[in-house]
């Protein structure tokens, strides 16, 4: 996955609570293959039924910043979610709250997703028209175009795969040991849980 | 002496290969189920040139894209058929067991791994679905993943987790007659929100949890994910042992598992970060009206009034979902026409949910068309032994194959846009069941009743 250290780029604000997998992705193109090209797909049914819709506004297509509403991205476990929006060129999704299973997808494709308590985002709400911010992930600080700053939190692990553009299964595959340690006396200790 | 600790730690404990000194845990996995959709975690794994570290604790099985009707001739959508061969093709080129089309096991992964004894008491099961906390009611830590974990578990059997926190939800007292555990669970997430339970770990618990069969306590867990919750579970007891005794893929020192399973329950003083509790004596007969499962409300209540909300965020969520539904403010639920009914699912697809809609159909006729579908082939054999799908198709609907149909529409099985279903499903989300489709959740007997009337219903006042 792409490397992330310090993004600067423009906010796409679709302030709604409980954006679910579905009006992400409609289950209908889950489908496809990644070549398809995801970003295709990307709010499809919303941008098709609601023309004021914020990713049909002139430009929206150049923004890599997503500020979300509550419970952003609940629901389905479906990772295309998350190839929508990194194909679409997002890089960093801020919100109140995720749902846990797009986090976790999130973090394994190298799109950040950021937590913030309501009265950052409302000032993240209010930056002015077009607004530009950098995300110093390093730093764990978001830049304002005024050059004031808000400090998040971000997973240790999840930070330095982010950062390093890591592969998980390669990082867990130095554990192998440790893996082949655990099941050898796991054989003893719960010989029920092997299916019968 | 050790400190008392809940299921979710004893489970957690009990598969902690390493703990990071940053918190994270490489948990084992007993379980990992497949479906069609899986098939970008098998990509991944392939292009990695990874081989499949535990075939023989992996199932595939066929649900999400099976047709209901017509299995006996080709497929006309190619991608369709092509992502059911994929599944095929996965599994035989990495030795995995498949459940495929035309199995006589088939049907939705969580309806199967429980009837095949797969799912069991203190185990770890993922699958790529987010309905996976299913499993949960077994005792189990059961919860969905997406693609990336998908080949994670495939490469290594293992996933790095933070634990979730722990919430218990008690469920005091006796569920009135016909109130079921759809309606506990729709009440539940009305209660406590779409966002209720992110980061934790749900217990079900108390007497009216207690009461419920298998099937019920799987409705309920099934939808914990609907609350944000990372997996619901509920602790083993005879209830649990009895369902799966005799089962084909059960332990087969099934005494000595059973003795290793009664250790699970959380202990007595055991500390949960959050706990609730509700009286099954105050949960009604309960329906969605709006795009998200918390806007659960009795059906005896209206759809409420934005102007009343004092938030404008929330205010304008709730127009915006009015909109959607064609719905408006102060309408009585009672009454409101719906054009089509769906009875199936993970949620609510086993042979109890398909009873209770067929007692309240019996001898009747529909008044409007709807789909009922089996949640595996066993529950479909089952329920036409006992004449359940003549009393569907006497009162004229449509009895499918099964398979996960009309709750997400990947077969295409569809709500036409604009239309009101009554629907046994688990999410009203926008589009969930086609573009434009207006979806109502209920319990079995309720979607029935609904089918009956042609329009909600309170299904207490069907003589």
């Amino acid at each position: 996955m792409t490397p992330f250290q310090t993004e600067t780029g423009t906010v796409l604000t679709i302030d709604r609570a409980n954006i679910d997998t579905d009006q992400i992705i409609p289950a209908r193109f889950l489908r496809k293959p990644r070549s398809a090209g995801y970003q295709n797909f990307l709010f499809h049914d919303l941008r098709a039924n609601e023309p004021a819709f914020p990713l049909n506004a002139p430009g929206a297509d150049r923004c890599t910043v997503l500020l979300a509403g509550e419970n952003f991205g609940c629901g389905s476990s479906r990772e295309g979610a998350v190839y929508a929006l990194v194909d679409a060129g997002f890089r960093c999704v801020i919100a109140p709250s995720f749902g846990d299973i797009f986090a976790s997808n999130a973090g394994k494709n190298g799109l950040l997703t950021i937590t913030r308590p309501e009265a950052d985002m409302a000032r993240l709400r209010h930056l002015p028209q077009d607004p530009t911010i950098t995300i110093d992930l390093p730093a764990q600080t978001l830049i304002l175009a005024d050059g004031t700053t808000v400090s998040f939190a971000v997973d240790a692990f999840r930070k330095r795969c982010l950062l390093e553009g890591l592969d998980d299964i390669g990082l867990t595959l130095e554990y192998s040991d440790d893996i082949a340690a655990w099941q050898d006396q796991d054989r003893l200790h719960r010989p029920w849980a092997m299916p019968g | 002496m050790q400190k008392p600790r809940t299921l979710l730690e004893k489970l957690w404990d009990s598969h902690a290969i390493v703990t990071r000194p940053d918190g994270t845990t490489l948990l084992w996995i007993d379980r990992h189920f497949v479906h069609e959709g899986s098939f970008h975690g098998f990509g991944m794994l392939d292009h990695a040139g990874r081989p499949l570290a535990r075939p023989d604790l992996t199932l595939a099985v066929a649900d999400h894209y099976v047709p209901s009707h017509a299995r006996d001739i080709p497929i006309a959508d190619p991608e369709v058929s092509g992502i059911i061969a994929t599944l095929g093709r996965n599994a035989q080129r990495h030795g995995i067991e498949l459940i495929g089309m035309d199995d006589p096991r088939q049907g939705i992964v969580h309806v199967v791994g429980p009837e095949q004894g797969l799912t069991l008491p203190g185990l770890t099961m993922v699958c790529g679905d987010s309905h996976t906390s299913t499993h949960g009611a077994f005792g189990a830590l059961a919860f969905g993943i997406g693609a990336s974990e998908v080949s994670h578990v495939l490469a290594t059997q293992s996933l790095w987790q933070r634990r979730p926190k722990t919430m218990r939800i008690a469920i005091n007292g006796i569920l009135p007659p016909e109130i079921t555990a759809k309606d506990v669970i729709l009440t539940i997430i009305g209660r406590i929100g779409a966002a209720g339970a992110v980061g934790h770990a749900i217990e079900y618990a108390g007497s009216a949890i207690g009461a419920l069969s298998m099937e019920g306590r799987m409705t309920i867990c099934n939808m914990s994910i609907e609350a944000g919750g990372r997996a619901g579970m509920v602790a083993p007891d005879d209830t649990t042992f009895q369902f799966l005794a005799g089962r084909p893929r059960a332990p087969r020192d099934f005494d000595a598992a059973v003795a290793a399973w009664r250790e699970l329950p959380s202990d007595e003083d055991a500390m949960f970060d959050r706990s609730i509790s509700l009286d099954a004596a105050d949960i009604p007969p309960t329906v969605t009206w709006g795009t998200s499962p918390e806007t659960a409300i009795s059906v005896a209540a209206r759809v409420p009034d934005p102007d009343r909300e004092s938030d404008a965020e929330r205010r304008r969520g709730m127009a915006e979902q009015l909109a959607y539904m064609g719905l408006r403010p102060g309408t009585a639920l009672d009454g409101l026409r719906v054009e089509r009914v769906f009875i199936g699912s993970c949620t609510n697809g086993r042979l109890a949910d398909l009873r209770a809609a067929a007692a309240v159909l019996r001898g009747r006729r529909a008044s409007v068309p709807g789909l009922v579908v089996a949640g595996s082939a066993a529950v479909k054999r089952a329920a036409e032994a006992e004449g359940l799908d003549r009393v569907f198709t006497d009162a004229g609907l449509a009895w499918g194959e099964a398979g996960c149909s009309m709750c997400v529409g990947m077969n295409g099985d569809l709500v036409a846009p604009g239309e009101r279903c009554a629907s046994t499903s688990n999410r009203n989300f926008p589009g969930r069941q086609g573009p434009g489709a207006r979806t109502h959740l209920m319990s079995p007997a309720m979607a029935a009743a609904a089918a009956l009337r042609g329009h909600i219903t309170d299904v207490r006042t069907l003589a």
